[in-house]
């Protein structure tokens, strides 16, 4: 294989660019090593502990673009304490002192400070591109930072991050000269942003093709940037609110007709049902459309618009749809891949509006239906079965069913049955969540099943560690799993503790497991960090190893114990 | 039920009372069934429950199922009791089941959950709301029902404008911008005498025929679930509430009378004006049934309307 020069391969090399492909690559031989690592730009670390900055920047000196998750998924659901971890700016610090000439930062569930921010837009001339999603721990402050140092800045982009808002003068940051904008998007932002400055920005920005407003950007404005951003692509409508006799209205009818290259809109983070008439002539070329932050839209109002929607390819909706209304996407978007139905109420105990009915009306009407996160009232096996049969194509499963231990309510019985019909069918399935009343029969039929499966939660499930070990023997491209509030004590734990190192991470909580079986697991793979989170610090005074673990969440790594953890977790 | 006796008593239309009797029953049930649209294969009526409820339903599960073979409730015992992360502070029957909520479900990010609270307090106090509240009209004796959507307006006299410009081709002419006064002074009414009386009343949540004008305007349009233009005769006994202002004590001494075949619906929106017109939400039902009483509208040929 060393017949071509390195110059060839580093070529052909170009061509392959999923980080899973390029990862293989490496592991050829010295030569495509080496090859590989200096032609590296684009770099995707799952577990922000199991690397560290240090020998990111020694192996991929061409680094350009860096994607960095932090805390476990549960962290989404208030189940990791705050301060546990997750910190940006040990990154941006090392990146900034090296030669990296960074051009891209993707963060996920990640603890980014003001500061970090600010370090950032000083140290990479040519940076470019910042997402962060769900993250936390800055102000506007950070992102006046960005928007006044970042030159040729391209893309900023904050999905539903918890920013402190102190009232958007950042807008204002932007420089004259700042002409590169393609994606703009503070829709998470809470406060006032200055209008004017908005309005400019847009104008000297002839490449911005997505734009994703928060509440605070009245239907007057909408209607003016429209008309200087007509080459939109992406739009997140902000406050949709007004009297549908005005002016205005009628103004923002013309500019949205003139915005022919719209595939995806979202927002209407607040909205007036009455004048929805004016989006329908970008429907019809929709591809995207994200409603589940507007659950003022409703009714015949909602189904009429989305039956305008005929090549719709992801929707997100909220569970007001209604069964019906799942029965008008079905007969309407048979193009649909990605259907999400959140809950608009979800402590609202029993007033969930959509069931087994809709799903099943949406599997049969949409063929191609290949991800799935369902928030419902109830679910049976039957429909499950059916939804199977309907689209054996699912890659991505999530069903909750709002009461956590639910069984099927037509027979009584645990939804086992319904979810194999659905793993055994769907043999792409790489991700599923589990939900309702589960034995260990399900977890039986994932073992045997689920061969493609890399993510798994589960919770209140199961009788015995016997689940949890037919998972752990069965599925063996499993990377993620996590687990709450199950019966799976140390038996399970340590049947086979090395396959945690093929994995990303593990999660339990609220399970059967012992502070001695986590200790065992440390014994037997340093490889691995074992965290013990004890916010209690029940830890502290009784180190008891039969003591009950509350939460544990163990990961390979590279580096070793972290040093940042806070004083509630216990690194065995 | 004060309506249902009262319609009883009066005799007035059989169906009446007995879809008064049905809604009653149908209520019941409906309190006892909610959530669940598909269910009840076994007939079982299912209340909603919160995880209180769900975990009882777990300890107990010995006497509900038992058909998996394996015997799921030891282990699933244990590991309920050692639920830490329930609100709940113990699985206490006595207690009347909280609205437990398990920390971290249903699994919905706090920044959605955060952001639809926000929006759902805001859309709740803008007046235009989410919801349309259409409601069917009906004038007794007109040959076809309306629809208005009471979103649309903002008080009770926006309402009776609107419903008097619907119902006008049933009038002989229009009454104009000066409304009734001038039609009396007109001296119009005494040659349209030969009707009943008419009285605006609503069907509320609970299904009760109410006056209309009663409570403030927001909390009516909340309640209402069809508006009907009824006889005077059928009106008696209504649910109300508080008395008139002093104001309008002195604008009801008069009265007019008209014919309901030939006047202008105007007169009846006149009315619902009248019965609202001060802001604080008065009821002028009381005086409605003295003067009726006073003018002897129990014979039905009467129509009473007030002037303001």
């Amino acid at each position: 294989m060393n017949y071509f020069p390195d110059e060839v391969l580093e070529h052909v090399f170009d061509f392959i660019t999923s980080h899973k492909d390029r990862n293989s690559v490496s592991l050829v031989c010295k030569s495509w090593y080496k090859i590989e690592r200096y032609s590296r730009q684009r770099v995707f670390i799952g577990n922000c502990y199991s690397i560290s900055p240090e020998r990111l920047i020694a192996r991929f000196p061409g680094l350009k673009s860096l994607t960095l998750k932090g805390k476990p998924h549960f962290a989404d659901f208030n189940l990791v304490p705050h301060d546990w971890g997750g910190f940006v700016y040990p990154w941006i610090k090392a990146l900034a002192k090296s030669r990296i000439g960074l051009e891209e930062l993707r963060l996920k569930r990640m603890v980014v400070s003001d500061e970090s921010l600010e370090l950032l837009s000083k140290s990479f001339v040519n940076f470019k591109s910042l997402v962060l999603v769900s993250c936390e721990g800055f102000t506007t402050d950070g992102l006046a930072a960005i928007a006044a140092n970042c030159r040729f800045l391209r893309e900023l982009d904050l999905q539903e991050n918890e920013v402190d808002d102190h009232r958007g003068h950042w807008l204002s940051c932007f420089p004259e000269s700042c002409t590169s904008l393609i994606s703009l998007n503070f829709a998470c932002l809470r406060g006032e942003v200055n209008l004017g400055a908005l309005e400019r920005l847009v104008s000297r920005s002839p490449n911005l093709k997505s734009l994703r407003l928060n509440r605070a950007v009245p239907l007057d404005t909408l209607q003016k940037l429209l008309m200087r951003a007509p080459q939109l692509v992406d739009l997140g409508i902000g406050s949709y609110v007004h009297d549908p006799f005005s002016e205005v209205y009628n103004k923002l009818k013309i500019a949205i007709q003139r915005c022919k290259s719209i595939r995806s809109l979202s927002g209407f983070l607040e909205v007036a049902p009455h004048c929805m008439s004016a989006i329908y002539p970008i429907c019809g070329n929709l591809t995207f459309l994200n409603l589940s932050y507007a659950p003022g839209l409703h009714g015949n109002k909602l189904m009429k618009l989305i039956q305008h929607c005929r090549k719709l390819q992801r929707l997100w909706i909220l569970d007001c749809i209604g069964d019906k209304g799942l029965g008008v996407v079905a007969l309407t978007c048979k193009e649909l891949q990605e259907l999400r139905v959140f809950p608009s109420d979800p402590f609202g105990a029993g007033n969930a509006a959509v069931t087994e009915e809709g799903l099943v009306l949406v599997s049969a009407g949409c063929p191609k239906l290949n991800s799935l996160l369902y928030f419902c009232q109830q679910m049976t096996n039957a429909a499950l079965i059916t939804v199977a049969k309907n689209c054996p194509n699912f890659i991505r499963f999530r069903l909750c069913i709002l009461d956590p231990v639910k069984p099927d309510p037509v027979t009584n019985q645990p939804l086992d049955e319904g979810f194999g019909a659905i793993v055994q069918s769907c043999k792409g399935l790489k991700r599923l969540s589990l939900s309702g009343l589960l034995t260990d029969q399900v977890f039986l039929y994932i073992g045997m099943y689920a061969e493609q499966l890399e993510m798994l939660s589960i919770a209140f499930a199961a009788d015995s560690d016997k689940g949890m070990l037919y998972v752990l023997n069965g599925c063996k491209k499993l990377r993620k799993l996590e687990i709450r509030d199950c019966p799976f004590g140390d038996a399970a734990l340590l049947e086979d503790v090395g396959k945690y190192e093929t994995m990303r991470s593990l999660w339990m909580s609220s399970c059967e497991v012992t502070l001695g079986g986590c200790k065992s697991v440390a014994e037997k793979m340093p490889s691995l960090n074992v965290e013990i989170i004890d916010e209690c610090e029940q830890m502290e005074f009784n180190l008891d190893d039969k003591q009950k673990v509350d939460k544990m969440y163990l990961y390979r790594t590279l580096v070793g114990h972290r040093k940042d953890a806070p004083e509630y977790v216990s690194i065995l | 039920m004060e309506v249902g006796l009262k319609m009883t008593m009066k005799g007035g239309g059989g169906d009446h009372v007995g879809g008064c009797d049905k809604e009653k029953m149908g209520f019941e049930e409906t309190e006892l069934r909610l959530g669940l649209p598909g269910g009840g294969g076994d007939g079982e009526v299912v209340r909603k429950r919160g995880f209180s409820e769900t975990v009882d339903l777990k300890l107990n599960l010995s006497s509900k199922q038992d058909t998996s073979g394996i015997d799921p409730n030891d282990e699933k015992v244990k590991g309920l009791h050692q639920e830490k992360n329930l609100l709940l502070s113990a699985i206490d029957p006595a207690k009347p089941p909280a609205k437990a909520q398990v920390v971290g479900w249903p699994p919905v990010r706090s920044f959605r959950k955060n952001m639809l609270a926000t929006t759902t307090q805001k859309s709740s106090s803008e007046e235009s709301g989410e919801k349309a509240a259409l409601v069917k009209v009906s004038m007794d004796g007109a040959p076809y029902l309306r629809k208005v959507d009471l979103r649309m307006y903002t008080s009770y006299h926006q309402l009776s404008d609107a419903l008097a410009k619907m119902f006008s081709s049933f009038t002989i002419g229009n009454c104009g911008s000066q409304g009734i006064k001038d039609f009396m002074n007109e001296s119009k009414l005494m040659d349209l005498l030969n009707g009943s009386d008419y009285v605006p009343t609503y069907e509320d949540k609970d299904g009760d025929w109410m006056l209309v004008g009663d409570v403030p305007w927001e909390m009516f349009v909340e309640s209402c679930k069809r508006l009907r233009i009824m006889k005077g005769t059928e009106a008696i006994g209504l649910g109300h509430t508080k008395s008139c202002g002093e104001m309008q004590e002195e604008k009801l001494k008069e009265v007019g009378v008209v014919n309901r075949a030939t006047c202008s619906f105007d007169l009846v929106g006149r009315l619902l004006h009248a019965c609202t017109s001060s802001s604080s939400s008065s009821s002028c039902d009381e005086k409605l049934l003295q003067s009726q009483q006073m003018d002897a509208w129990m014979d039905g040929a009467v129509w009473l309307c007030y002037y303001y």
